[in-house]
């Protein structure tokens, strides 16, 4: 064992590299005079430049964003009151079943998610969209919102609410000066896991949306269709930076947990 | 007064379940039969029994396994790796932090790096080899799916990893226990909870990609979820595309059995 000190070490340092390549790949050629994805040829900051002169594309982002703070914060306060609800539940069959039919939309592939969601917008005689598109995410963050909640629910003592009744507390007053405080933490994490995967989501997107109204994911699948252009470099960039902050932000909120397994997607 | 606040909660997410879990696969069934005119019929089943489409679905489920099996294999030594590493929870949060990263930029990523004259290329230049088609193939469309979900992974593996007790292997080498035999009757049977729980959510989606085989396999592969984007968004056949999604549906839910029992004790 204590011969090969080094390979571990070396294992992992492969494995780091690959994992970041692509991305800083991406992010070195954003600098590219060349306008190629493969010969660098002086440093420019033109395609940031003309990124910012785009007003498509920035019009684009905004409504990529909007879609993801909005849908992030119903799928919150829906996703609250469902795992409220689970954790209500005193019969085992209704709690078991309810939380089967949670976790659905987490482990059916994107896809059919997809294709189902059309299906059920074109019955009821929407429009494709906004409103589909900011519908669909709603849906699928919906019950990752409920997975990071419903554990912090269930280590809250009952003790706690049978002493807040005790003291005259009304339901109301139990819910928003002793639930919904102590289960905060699980409410931002599940927030920020909506928002994140909301930013992310290209498949279902691409099933919903119209003519007129594309995201993020969508515009680049299709710029990318079309071969390489460095604006979506420069794109990938501030991108990169951006999810950077929200990754530390929802690090640091699970950290306040103290839990040791915080870092989510554990089903 | 307890059940009326009870059933409160339930409301906005029994819609939810009611509106996006069950109508849309309910609705996906329901037009599995009927044909591109709208008319009732089992066509779409018989089709389905066709060598083209049983082929599709052949290869579709060997390249998930294929994908699944390389992810494996290079996921859990990482995963153990990492356990022994110092800091491990920000080595960890390291390795997830890639999977943030918009799944499109990614994939755009290695356009640049397998394209023609890209990084790879001209790394096997370098080495003697020369250049040749790499962007494409079935090489390159595995390889990217494992980049991108290698990080999904690793985290359950970890997961279970963490979660071993170590005295278990204190006295397996007490007892005379080679480190192989160790990680054959020990590690690797305690461990294959996070492991099944790893292949479940690569395999599923895999069966169901669709961008990556447009963007890195140009169109050579095909996928189930090829099959049904271009059932729904191109050919506007939804009828075959649900019948295919119908079947991708049971083929998820075999596949959530035989690794689901993750909460019953394994041995």
């Amino acid at each position: 064992m204590k011969k090969n000190r080094k390979w571990p070490a070396f294992y992992l340092a492969l494995i780091f590299i690959i994992l970041y390549a692509p991305i800083f790949y991406l992010i070195f050629y954003s600098f590219n005079s060349g306008g190629t994805m493969y010969q660098f040829e002086g440093f420019t900051l033109d395609w940031y430049r003309e990124l910012f002169a785009d007003t498509r594309l920035l019009i684009i982002v905004l409504n990529t964003v909007i879609i993801a703070l909005l849908s992030a914060a119903i799928s919150t306060i829906i996703g609250v009151a469902g795992a409220l609800a689970i954790s209500y539940a005193r019969k085992r069959r209704v709690k078991n079943t309810l939380l089967s039919l949670n976790n659905v939309l987490i482990v059916s592939p994107d896809v059919i998610i997809g294709a189902s969601f059309l299906i059920l917008f074109t019955m009821i005689g929407l429009k494709l969209g906004f409103v589909s598109v900011l519908l669909a995410h709603i849906a699928f963050s919906v019950p990752i919102v409920v997975l990071m909640v419903l554990p912090k629910i269930e280590e809250m003592s009952t003790s706690m609410i049978y002493a807040a009744m005790d003291l005259g507390a009304s339901r109301f007053d139990v819910l928003t000066k002793v639930i919904l405080p102590y289960i905060t933490p699980g409410i931002f994490a599940g927030f920020f896991m909506a928002l994140t995967y909301s930013l992310d989501d290209f498949a279902v997107t691409f099933f919903v949306t119209g003519n007129g109204f594309t995201t993020l994911s969508v515009e680049i699948y299709s710029l990318a269709r079309r071969g390489v252009s460095l604006n979506i470099n420069a794109l990938s960039a501030l991108l990169f930076l951006f999810t950077i902050i929200l990754v530390i932000g929802y690090y640091f909120i699970t950290k306040r947990n103290e839990k040791p397994n915080g870092m989510g997607v554990r089903q | 007064m307890r059940t009326n606040s009870r059933n409160f909660y339930l409301i906005p997410y029994v819609l939810w379940i009611a509106l996006f879990v069950v109508a849309p696969l309910l609705l996906v069934l329901y037009y599995s039969f009927f044909d591109i005119e709208g008319h009732f019929t089992f066509e779409n089943y018989r089709n389905f029994f066709t060598p083209v489409y049983l082929k599709m679905t052949l290869s579709s489920f060997w390249y998930a396994f294929l994908i699944t099996l390389f992810s494996l294999l290079i996921a859990y030594p990482t995963a153990y790796l990492l356990t022994k590493t110092k800091h491990k929870q920000l080595w960890l949060l390291l390795i997830i932090l890639p999977s943030w990263i918009n799944l499109l930029l990614k994939a755009y990523a290695f356009l640049g790096i397998f394209g023609t004259y890209g990084a790879a290329n001209s790394f096997l230049d370098a080495m003697g080899i020369g250049s040749r088609q790499i962007l494409f193939t079935d090489f390159s469309f595995i390889f990217v799916s494992v980049y991108i979900f290698l990080p999904f992974m690793i985290l359950p593996i970890y997961n279970s990893l963490d979660e071993l007790n170590p005295t278990l292997l204190d006295a397996s080498n007490d007892l005379g226990g080679s480190s192989w035999v160790t990680f054959k009757r020990v590690i690797f049977p305690l461990t294959l909870d996070g492991v099944k729980a790893g292949c479940q959510i690569v395999f599923i989606p895999a069966l169901s990609l669709f961008m990556l085989t447009r963007l890195i396999a140009g169109n050579r592969v095909i996928t189930l979820g090829t099959a049904i984007e271009q059932h729904f968004l191109v050919t506007q056949d939804w009828g075959m595309g649900s019948t295919i999604a119908v079947f991708l549906i049971i083929a998820m839910v075999i596949i959530m059995v035989l690794t689901g029992r993750r909460k019953r004790g394994i041995l």
